[in-house]
């Protein structure tokens, strides 16, 4: 299973609509952070809005691909990030602390803007 | 009580099957959207530390309903290595797995009842309930 990476001007958009089980989450950080490299992508919004549950390794992935991604020179916003999701990180004991987030896929695009320009 | 539903872990894929079918059962039971997430994240963690650390194992869920009380009950066991030391496996940020180390202490505040059992070199038990509001 593989997660489309879309490509809008200079930012990436991803949508993340699949049961996310380990192996996609692995193969997706390898991909989004190859598709920043050979596009040159300033800025990247996945959103999460169908996602219904982040256990802490799924958390793990997507808090390391915001480190990395950034390491690389492109920023990334988590979008959409429902009640129960946001609940239960928390009751989980994880922050996501240093991980930038909007409400939902406009706001995180306005906020990649702001930041960016472009 | 009523009879109980059983899912083999024994590769990664399995760790979906099992919150999924968990989730299943807890929406039948009648838990709102946030516990729903709440028991599925749990049994994900615990089907999680069956295939990092003991390769096979089995998450086992009961629907209780009674008098007073209505909830699910999941039993994760396996004939892994067991834990050495508990007290340490429960502390927030401990992992030997490259992990968060979120896993066991957070399943603990995810559930309503949790019971951990280990014995090193025989396996582990960890029992789980949470309760209909």
């Amino acid at each position: 299973m593989r997660i489309p990476i879309l490509k809008l001007h200079n930012y990436l958009l991803i949508s993340i609509q699949t049961e996310l089980d380990d192996q996609t989450a692995i193969q997706f950080q390898e991909d989004l952070l190859d598709k920043i490299h050979k596009s040159g992508s300033s800025g990247v919004v996945i959103d999460l809005t169908s996602v219904e549950i982040i256990d802490s390794f799924i958390a793990k992935v997507l808090g390391d691909v915001v480190t990395m991604s950034d390491l690389m020179g492109a920023k990334v916003v988590l979008t959409g990030i429902q009640p129960a999701v946001a609940m239960t990180l928390i009751d989980l004991g994880i922050h996501l602390k240093n991980v930038p987030t909007a409400l939902d896929l406009e706001q995180g695009l306005i906020k990649l803007y702001q930041e960016l320009g472009e | 009580m009523k009879p109980q539903s059983c899912v083999n872990i024994n590769k990664e894929w399995d760790i979906v099957g099992a919150r999924q079918l968990g989730r299943d059962i807890a929406k039948k039971i009648g838990f709102g959207t946030v516990d729903q997430a709440r028991i599925a994240t749990a049994i994900s963690e615990l089907a999680r530390n069956i295939y990092l650390y003991a390769d096979h194992g089995q998450i086992c869920f009961e629907i209780i309903d009674n008098m007073e009380h209505k909830g699910i009950c999941m039993v994760a066991i396996d004939v892994g290595p067991g834990i050495e030391d508990i007290g340490q496996v429960m502390e927030d940020g401990y992992s030997t797995s490259g992990g968060l180390g979120a896993g066991l202490p957070g399943v603990k505040r995810l559930m309503d009842e949790f019971d951990l059992q280990s014995e090193v070199e025989k396996g582990t038990r960890v029992k789980a309930i949470k309760w209909v509001r």
